[in-house]
């Protein structure tokens, strides 16, 4: 049976068990509501939330569980020769023989392959029939005990309540867990890439040389300098906060404290529809027309610029970035409570005046929260990049050469044709690290900002 | 208003026992299609305190925002009518709006410091109209303004502190330092002890009183007890019109007007 099947039987069952409550209680109560603790509708809840929780977590017990089961009985199959060598080529002939449980044909691999694929598919054949069987078990228990509660007296209501909030705490678990897991994740892989290579030579090196035809033929490892991209990722985003924070702001101001109520109703959802378009799309504008645009202008005024260079990457970047900036600091401008400014007006200080002086300073801490917000957004950035300064890892500050960042890196790391083992790949951990580090420090540093700034009046 | 009024409060300007600062003649402000004040005619005196009472909606704030133009903000607001300042009417092309309002200084229903220190607060004003070049002379209007505020005392230890760590009644008074320390000739005031506690609005009031011998002073209030206290005129309004003004004792001790009396001894409003 299909695991959406079951899902739905069990949204089924839930659902009887929601009708069954109800009809019980009103049975039981003898038509007289009140003397029930809740209203039917919660008794039927309680009954349907034990039986669909208790199918539901066998479930997922299960299934965690079967692999392992799986996984145990497939390696005891295994010949001696494949389960005592090396992990790596272990994990392959398991690849293999779950490939071809799947595909039912072994394309002529080795004949334990085929054999143990058989076993495969009869293992989880028999795993999933238990399964079902377990989980009916569990809701028809579940369903006793809630059913025999269904009483005037229950507090029904509480204990719905009490499911909810149980439910609603599971769910944020998920997703502070999940962060927990990719920090640690890339924490454990990093301090593999570190045990191969030293700390000081990624983070002071100043070569960016992985040596992809090295790796593996035992020569020159490849020199893992940071310093390059990470000045990449510096410079790129320099530049196209120097695009984003002028216009940003100012267009924020305009909105804000000057635009009509009608130009704004148009005008402040159009600019939002830059932060909708997907980066791909950006990167191929500033690789088809911003890079040439810049290349052949920089030509008619006798400057040399490649097509692919950091002040392309920059320029385009910035205008993906207006939106976050503009968005952000009109909300925080139209914060400032009308009444300093009518103070300020009635001292005879005019629109700009008040705005320079009072609206801005009262509005800066959240001004500069949204800026760093962008920036974190543009250190992630890789897409543009790609496709705007190139792939080639310069320690340069000319803004017409080509840089490239760390996330880019990353990228061309990892997609590499490369054991995962080696350096060469490993060095995207230790990337992804430092740039979740800075990415981190640089939004807690905007939070405390923010909050620092809803204290600012009253 | 009738006749008889208006040939009164003429008198009163021409017999020059106080000197008129603010003529205003049949002052009409429309928000749209709504019309909030339908023909005010009043004058207002040199050091004097002028109550505007009334009940809530009734055009009195109206009325005060159009002394210094700050109905110009709303968008949909009109205002038609002579208002005139010293013989020059405000609501004329040549008149620059930030002179104007240099000279009409204005103290808000809630204190809204800024959020800066209240030496800044203070100096604010006097920095942008450019009145004092020096540190020195920035330094001694913030002082003579705080003075004036009777402030000083209070805070002259702590000029550097954020202006709205203060207390209520002490951001109010902050407030009417600011005012007047771009030297204004008329001080408006919108219900300025409204959001305060009785002992600070005691501290104000007094105030008020001794900005007096300087300024023009034109109040809001709702407390009737207030008017009577802190004005030599009052003035009602009603639905957007003067019902009767003159002397405030007049008004409190012998109104000639029913709806005057209903008013002030709380039959309606």
């Amino acid at each position: 049976m299909s695991l959406s099947i079951l899902v739905f039987l069990t949204a089924g069952l839930t659902f009887a068990a929601y009708m069954s409550g109800v009809f019980r209680v009103r049975a039981v109560s003898g038509g007289n509501l009140s003397t029930l603790h809740s209203r039917p509708t919660y008794y039927g809840a309680y009954v349907a939330l034990i039986v669909g929780l208790a199918a539901l977590c066998v479930m997922i017990l299960w299934l965690v569980g079967e692999n392992i089961l799986i996984r145990g009985i497939i390696v005891d199959g295994l010949p001696e020769a494949v389960r005592n060598g090396p992990p790596a080529e272990m994990e392959l002939a398991l690849g293999q023989i779950a490939n071809a449980a799947k595909a039912g044909d072994a394309f002529g691999a080795e004949p334990y392959v085929s054999q143990l694929a058989a076993t495969y598919n009869a293992v989880s054949a028999s795993s999933r029939l238990y399964m079902t069987i377990a989980m009916f078990v569990a809701a028809a228990g579940g369903f006793a005990v809630a059913y025999s509660q269904v009483k005037p007296e229950t507090r029904a209501r509480n204990r719905v309540e009490t499911v909810i909030k149980a439910v609603l705490f599971l769910c944020s678990c998920v997703a502070v867990l999940t962060t927990l897991g990719i920090v640690l994740s890339m924490l454990f892989e990093s301090v593999h890439f570190f045990s191969m290579v030293n700390p000081a030579d990624f983070f002071f090196g100043l070569t960016w040389d992985p040596r992809f035809s090295a790796a593996g033929s035992g020569g020159e490892a490849g020199q893992f300098g940071l310093i390059p991209v990470l000045w990449g990722t510096i410079f790129i985003t320099l530049l196209s906060m120097l695009v984003a924070v002028p216009i940003g702001l100012m267009s924020a101001i305009y909105l804000a404290e000057y635009a009509g109520p009608r130009f704004r109703a148009t005008a402040k959802p159009l600019l939002e529809i830059l932060a909708g378009i997907p980066t791909v799309v950006y990167g191929f504008f500033a690789l088809v027309t911003v890079g040439p645009f810049l290349r052949d202008f920089g030509g008619t005024i006798g400057l040399d610029i490649d097509a692919r260079s950091a002040l392309t990457a920059g320029i385009v970047m910035g205008i993906m970035i207006i939106p976050f900036v503009s968005s952000l600091s009109d909300d925080v401008i139209n914060a400032v409570p009308q009444s300093l400014r009518d103070g300020s007006a009635a001292l005879g200080a005019t629109k700009s005046e008040t705005i320079r002086k009072v609206v801005l300073p009262a509005a800066l801490p959240g001004i500069v929260g949204s800026i760093i917000l962008a920036v974190s957004r543009a250190v992630g950035e890789t897409m543009i990049v790609v496709m705007a300064a190139g792939v080639a890892a310069n320690l340069t500050a000319n803004p017409f050469e080509a840089v490239t960042t760390v996330t880019v890196k990353i990228v061309s790391q990892l997609t590499g044709d490369h054991e995962f083992t080696s350096p060469q790949t490993l060095v995207a951990f230790a990337l992804g690290m430092t740039l979740f580090v800075i990415t981190l420090g640089l939004n807690i540093y905007a939070l405390h900002i923010v909050r620092k700034y809803r204290e600012q009046y009253d | 208003m009738d006749k008889r009024q208006a040939e009164t409060a003429e008198k009163q300007m021409v017999e020059g026992a106080a000197e008129a600062k603010f003529v205003t003649r049949g002052v009409h402000v429309f928000y749209g299609e709504k019309e909030a004040i339908k023909g005010v005619d009043l004058t207002i005196y040199n050091n004097e305190v002028t109550a505007l009472i009334g009940p809530s909606g009734c055009g009195k704030s109206t009325y005060l925002r159009c002394l210094n133009r700050m109905n110009d903000t709303v968008e949909s607001a009109r205002v038609t009518g002579s208002i005139l300042l010293d013989g020059t009417d405000i609501y004329d092309k040549k008149v620059d709006v930030v002179q104007l309002r240099a000279r009409v200084g204005m103290v808000f229903q809630k204190p809204n410091p800024f959020p800066k220190s209240i030496y800044e607060n203070v100096a604010y004003g006097p920095k942008i109209h450019g009145l004092a070049s020096k540190k020195a002379d920035v330094d001694a209007i913030v002082e003579t303004s705080l003075k004036k505020a009777g402030l000083w005392n209070e805070v002259s230890d702590r000029l550097d502190t954020q202006g709205t760590a203060l207390s209520g009644g002490q951001q109010q008074r902050l407030c009417i330092a600011r005012a007047i320390a771009v030297s204004p000739e008329v001080i408006l005031m919108d219900e300025p002890c409204s959001a305060l506690d009785p002992i600070a609005t005691a501290r104000v009031e007094e105030l008020i009183d001794e900005l007096r011998e300087n300024y023009a002073i034109v109040i809001v209030t709702h407390s009737m007890q207030q008017a009577a206290r802190v004005s030599q005129k009052t003035a009602f309004f009603h639905l957007g019109d003067i019902v009767e003004h003159g002397q405030t004792e007049q008004i409190f001790t012998n109104p000639r007007e029913e709806r005057t009396r209903d008013y002030i001894t709380g039959r309606f409003g």
